[in-house]
C-alpha cells in the first residue's frame, strides 16, 4: 500500500467497544475506514448515496449512513456495527436470533443494516406497530426477501 | 425422475420439507460472510473501467500519456492490450441468431453509452478514478437507434453491420389464420414493458490475482463457468485460469453475464499484482444489463363458451447493443407465449433487436415473465367480452398433462394450476371497500407457466462429489454458485435426507471452477433442478455402495437399513452403527466413500425451421391475486393485499419457497407498479440509485403464500424450481386488479399515476360518447 497522503492524521475510533488507531484523510467516510482499514465485512457499500442502507452503524446509538458519515464525525464517538451486538463466543443477539428464526434474511447483504435499524426503531418505541417498523425501515432496502419476514422478525424480537 | 435401479427413500423425509437454518444464513445473520468486496491481498491495486459517455460514435483516438502518467498508476489499458478481443456468446446454441462478437474493450466503435473502452489500475481507487478520467478517447458521434421499432425500419443506422435483426424464433401449430377467421369472438392488444434494473444490493465487485502460475478471480458471478471466455481473452490455456464464486449479495440473473472478469483478468495479468475491482453503484445503472422491454401483440380467437381457438402473438424485444443472452430471453418468450391454456392453432414470432441502448440479458424471469402481461390480459379482455368469471374462462383452458404445447411437446407432469388459482384468491378473503370517495376497488388474479431448466438442447448436467469422512461427516463440492436463495443449502438436505448426516455435520464446498465438479451456473432457474439431481443421485449411489458392508456388520439385508441421526440401523429398533464406524468399515475393506455423479438432463432438439421441437424440461404453474385501491383524483395505485401460490412439486425447505415467492413478488410489484430504468437517446436517465424506485418495506403489503405439493416436478423429489416463477404473475394481476376497479386495462408498464389517470381520461370520454351516441 502506498503510504498515507500528508494530510493525513492519525485518529481513534472506537467501534464495538475497542480503541483502533487509524490514518485517515479528511475525506475518508467512515464506511471506507471501517470496511477497508479495519475490515470490517459487516459494513457494505451499496450505493454511496444514503439510499439503500447496507452501510448502516449505529453513532452514539443511532443509526447512521457509513457512506454519508466522514470518518473524522465519528472520532469520539462510539461506533456499533451488527458484529458489536453479539455476545461474548459470537453469541446472537435475541434480534439476530428472530432473524434467523424467521428466515428473515436471503443473500444477506442488507442483514446488518437492518438488524441495526430495527434494533434502534425497537429500543425507541417499544412495541412498534407493524406499520411503524415499515416506516422505521424506509433507509434499508431488502431486494431478495420481500419484507415480509423481515417484519415478522423484528415483530417477534418487540414482542419479547 | 425414476430412477428403478435405486432404493426408493423412505417417506415420510425426515430433513426434506424441514426449514433448518444452515451454514450460510447463520453467517449472513451474524455479518460474518465474506462477499466479493471483502478480500483484501497485500500489494492490491484498484481498477477502474473508463466508459464510453455516448452511445453511437467511432472512437478516432485514445490517448493515455496522462494517465498513465499519474504517481500511483499501475496500468492503464485499451483494446490494443486485449489478447483476445471479443466476448462471443452464441446463445442460441448456433440455432439462429447473427453472429456478432462483443469486444472486451472498444477499439473503433462504441455502440451504447457505457460501453468499456480503457481499464485502469491504480495503488488506490481514488487514483484510479482520478487515472480513468484522464484517459482521452475522441469520438465522433454517429446516429443510433434507440428503438425497437425505428431499428427496423429500413434505411435505419446499422448497430453492426450484418444488420439490426439478431434473432427471430418461429413457433407454428395448426392454422392461425383459418381458426380465427372461424372463432366466434376475436381479441386483440397489444402490451409494452420497461427496461428494468438488476438492484441487487451488492454492486459488481472482485478480487484477482496470481497464483501458481493461475489467474485466479474471486468474485461476485453466477457462473464459474466464464473462466474459460477469461482464458480465450487473455490467450490462455483453460486450466489457467480459476473462477471462484463469492456467496452473491443477489444476482437476478445480472450476475449470469460476465461483470468485473475480464477487466480485473487483464488488469492482473498485465500488472502480475493482485487487484480489486468494485462498480460504483452509480456506474452498475449506466453499464448492467437490464431486463428486455417487451412489446407484445396478441390476437386469441375463442369459441362462445371461452373455449380459445387460436392465437397469434408477436413479440418484440430490445437486446440492446450486443447479443448477450437476448437469443434465448426471446425464445423463452416464445416457447411461453401461450401461458398455462391449451391453444390448439397457434403462430408465435419472437425477435430480438439490435438497438443503441445498454445490452439487455438475463433477469429474473428471462422473456416468459414478460409475456405474462400479453396472455393474461388477453383471457382477462376474453371473459370481459364473452361475460364469463375470469377465474371460469380460465378453468376451461388450462392445460393438463398429456396436452400438446405449440412446439408439439406434450406435457408429462401434472398441471395443478387451478388449484394454485383457488388458494391465491381464498387467501385474499372478502372483498375490500374503498376507504373515501373518489376511491375504486378491484381484484385481480394472474396465472402463469414458468419453465425451470435450461433449453434441452443445450443437453443440461451436472456433477458433484461426495465424501463421508473418517470421523462420520459430510463433504459435499459442487460447482454451484449460491445466489442467496439457499443453492447450497437444498444440496445439504437432499444430502442429509439420504446418508443420514446430522446437516451440522455437513460441510458443502461451491462455486470454484478449479476444485469442483462442474454444476453449470446458477440461472434458468435450474440448481434445485440440475444439482440437486446431481446430489441426490451421488447420495444414494454411494449409500447402495455403503449398504453392503453396514448390512455385513448388523446381520440385517441391505435394504432394510435405515440411514438417520449419524447412524445405520437394521430397523427402527434394531442394532445400530455410527457412519464413522461404517467409514472405518468400508476404508478396511478398500471399498470409497467418496463418490461423484453426473446428472443429465433429458435430452432432445428443436427445428427452427418448423417451430416444433423440445424446448423445456418442465414447467411450475402458479396463480398470484391482488386487491388494488385506485384513487381517481391521483391515479395512485395502492396494493391492499396480496396472495400467491405456486406448485413446487416439493418444498425441499418450506422456508425459503416462502422467501423465493415473497421476494419474487415484491420485484414484480416494482416492476408493475414503479420500477423503469429509463433511456433516453440511449442515455440512461437515472444517474443515482435515488432515481430508480425500488420497492422498500413501506410500499407494498406483506405476500402471502401458499404452497402446492403436487410431488410431480423433474427435480430431486419430485421439486419443481421457485426462483423465477414466482415475478412472472405479479404485473399481470395487477393489471387485472386495475382493470377490475376502474374498468380500463392498463397496457403499459410501469402503470404510474399519471398512465392511470390517462386511462381515466380515456374511460371518462368512452363514457360520454356513448351518452351521446
Amino acid at each position: 500500500m502506498t503510504p498515507p497522503p500528508m494530510t493525513g492524521r492519525q485518529v481513534t475510533l472506537n467501534v464495538n467497544g475497542r480503541d483502533h488507531e487509524v490514518w485517515i484523510v479528511p475525506s475518508d467516510t467512515l464506511l471506507d475506514v471501517l470496511h477497508d482499514e479495519l475490515g470490517m465485512a459487516d459494513v457494505r457499500y451499496g450505493c454511496g448515496e444514503g439510499v439503500c442502507g447496507t452501510c448502516t452503524v449505529l453513532l452514539d446509538g443511532e443509526p447512521v449512513n457509513g457512506c454519508l458519515t466522514l470518518a473524522v464525525q465519528a472520532e469520539g464517538g462510539q461506533v456499533t456495527t451488527m458484529r458489536g451486538l453479539m455476545g461474548p463466543g459470537e453469541a446472537l443477539h435475541p434480534l439476530q436470533e428472530c432473524f434467523l428464526r424467521r428466515g428473515a434474511a436471503q443473500c444477506g447483504f442488507c442483514t446488518p443494516g437492518m438488524v441495526l435499524t430495527a434494533l434502534d426503531a425497537v429500543q425507541r418505541l417499544g412495541r412498534p406497530t407493524r406499520e411503524e417498523i415499515r416506516y422505521a425501515l424506509v433507509g434499508n432496502l431488502c431486494r431478495c426477501t420481500g419484507y415480509t419476514k423481515i417484519l415478522d422478525a423484528i415483530e417477534e424480537y418487540a414482542d419479547q | 425422475m425414476t430412477t428403478p435401479d435405486l432404493q426408493p427413500l423412505t417417506k415420510p423425509y425426515r430433513i426434506v420439507g424441514t426449514s433448518p437454518a444452515h451454514h450460510d444464513f447463520v453467517d449472513k445473520v451474524k455479518g460474518s460472510l465474506h462477499y466479493a468486496a471483502d478480500w483484501q491481498l497485500p500489494g492490491m491495486l484498484h481498477g477502474r473501467v473508463v466508459r464510453s459517455p455516448v452511445p453511437s460514435a467511432l472512437i478516432t483516438g485514445i490517448d493515455v500519456t496522462a494517465a498513465r502518467a499519474l504517481p500511483g498508476v499501475f496500468a492503464v489499458l485499451t483494446a490494443a492490450d486485449v489478447p483476445g478481443n471479443q466476448i462471443v456468446e452464441r446463445a442460441s446454441g448456433g440455432l439462429a441468431e447473427l453472429e456478432v462478437t462483443m469486444p472486451v474493450l472498444a477499439g473503433d466503435r462504441v455502440r451504447y453509452m457505457g460501453e468499456p473502452v480503457a481499464v485502469v489500475a491504480a495503488a488506490t481507487p481514488q487514483i484510479a478514478h482520478e487515472a480513468a478520467e484522464l484517459v482521452a478517447v475522441d469520438y465522433t458521434e454517429l446516429p443510433g437507434v434507440f428503438d425497437v421499432q425505428s431499428a427496423q425500419s429500413a434505411g435505419a443506422p446499422r448497430v453492426h453491420e450484418v444488420g439490426n435483426t439478431l434473432v427471430s424464433w418461429q413457433i407454428r401449430c395448426g392454422d392461425v389464420d383459418r381458426a380465427l377467421a372461424a372463432a366466434d369472438v376475436v381479441i386483440e392488444g397489444e402490451y409494452r414493458s420497461q427496461h428494468v434494473e438488476h438492484a441487487y444490493l451488492e454492486p459488481e465487485a472482485g478480487v484477482g490475482w496470481l497464483e501458481n502460475g493461475v489467474l485466479t478471480l474471486r468474485v461476485s458471478t453466477q457462473v464459474i463457468e466464464h473462466a474459460a471466455m477469461i482464458a480465450h481473452i487473455l490467450g490462455l490455456p483453460q486450466s489457467k485460469v480459476r473462477v471462484i464464486a463469492a456467496y452473491m449479495g443477489g444476482g437476478f440473473g445480472g450476475k449470469e453475464d460476465m461483470t468485473v472478469e475480464p477487466y480485473l483478468a487483464l488488469l492482473v495479468w498485465h500488472t502480475r499484482r493482485p487487484v480489486r475491482m468494485i462498480w460504483d453503484r452509480q456506474e452498475s445503472l449506466v453499464a448492467s444489463t437490464k431486463r428486455h422491454p417487451f412489446i407484445m401483440r396478441y390476437r386469441t380467437g375463442a369459441d362462445h363458451d371461452g373455449t380459445i381457438t387460436a392465437q397469434q402473438v408477436e413479440i418484440l424485444g430490445d437486446a440492446g447493443a450486443y447479443p448477450n443472452l437476448s437469443p434465448r430471453v426471446l425464445f423463452a418468450a416464445a416457447a411461453c407465449a401461450c401461458g398455462p391454456y391449451r391453444v390448439p392453432n397457434a403462430s408465435i414470432t419472437s425477435t430480438a433487436v439490435f438497438t443503441n441502448n445498454v445490452p439487455s440479458s438475463a433477469f429474473r424471469g428471462f422473456g416468459a415473465m414478460q409475456i405474462v402481461l400479453g396472455y393474461e390480459s388477453q383471457l382477462d379482455e376474453l371473459a370481459a367480452r364473452l361475460g364469463l368469471s375470469r377465474t371460469e374462462l380460465r378453468e376451461r383452458n388450462f392445460l393438463a398433462k398429456g396436452d400438446l404445447l405449440p412446439t408439439g411437446e406434450r406435457l408429462d407432469t401434472c398441471v395443478e394450476v387451478a388449484q394454485t388459482m383457488r388458494r391465491a384468491l381464498e387467501m385474499l378473503g372478502e372483498p375490500p371497500r374503498p376507504s373515501g370517495p373518489g376511491k375504486l376497488v378491484g381484484r385481480g388474479l394472474g396465472c402463469n407457466r414458468h419453465p425451470y431448466g435450461r433449453t434441452i438442447w443445450f443437453r443440461d448436467r451436472a456433477s458433484a462429489w461426495l465424501s463421508l469422512q473418517a470421523d462420520g461427516t459430510l463433504l459435499i463440492r459442487s460447482g454451484v454458485t449460491d445466489l442467496g436463495a439457499g443453492q447450497a443449502a437444498s444440496l445439504c438436505q437432499i444430502a442429509a435426507e439420504v446418508l443420514g448426516a446430522p446437516l451440522d455435520d455437513i460441510s458443502i464446498y461451491i462455486g470454484d471452477s478449479a476444485l469442483n465438479p462442474p454444476a453449470g451456473g446458477t440461472f434458468a432457474t435450474r440448481q434445485l433442478y440440475m444439482s440437486g439431481n446431481a446430489v441426490l443421485h451421488a447420495a444414494r449411489e454411494l449409500r447402495e455402495r455403503m449398504a453392503p458392508v453396514a448390512a455385513d456388520l448388523l446381520g440385517a439385508p441391505a435394504e432394510d437399513l435405515e440411514f438417520a441421526g449419524g447412524r445405520v440401523r437394521a430397523r427402527a429398533d434394531g442394532p445400530s452403527i455410527t457412519l464413522a464406524e461404517l467409514a472405518a468399515a468400508c476404508d478396511k475393506r478398500a471399498i470409497s466413500t467418496a463418490h461423484l455423479s453426473t446428472w443429465r438432463a433429458q435430452a432432445g432438439s428443436f427445428d427452427p425451421r418448423t417451430g416444433q421441437g423440445d424446448t423445456f424440461p418442465d414447467y411450475t404453474y402458479g396463480t398470484h391475486a391482488a386487491d388494488v385501491e385506485v384513487d381517481t383524483e391521483t391515479g395512485q395505485v395502492t396494493v391492499l393485499r396480496y396472495a400467491a401460490c405456486h406448485d413446487v412439486g416439493r418444498a425441499i425447505n418450506p422456508l425459503r419457497v416462502q422467501g423465493q415467492i415473497q421476494g419474487g413478488a415484491m420485484q414484480g410489484l416494482g416492476y408493475a407498479l414503479t420500477e423503469d430504468m429509463a433511456i433516453e437517446d440511449g442515455y440512461v436517465q437515472a444517474a443515482l440509485f435515488a432515481n430508480y424506485l425500488i420497492p422498500n418495506a413501506q410500499d407494498f403489503p406483506d405476500v402471502l403464500v401458499d404452497i402446492v405439493e403436487s410431488g410431480e416436478g423433474k427435480g430431486p423429489l419430485g421439486a419443481r424450481g421457485i426462483g423465477e416463477p414466482p415475478i412472472g404473475n405479479v404485473a399481470a394481476t395487477i393489471a387485472s386488479a386495475i382493470h377490475d376497479a376502474i374498468g380500463v386495462r392498463p397496457d403499459r408498464l410501469p402503470m404510474t399515476p399519471e398512465r392511470i389517470l390517462a386511462l381515466l381520461d380515456e374511460r371518462a370520454a368512452a363514457t360520454r360518447e356513448e351518452h351521446q351516441g
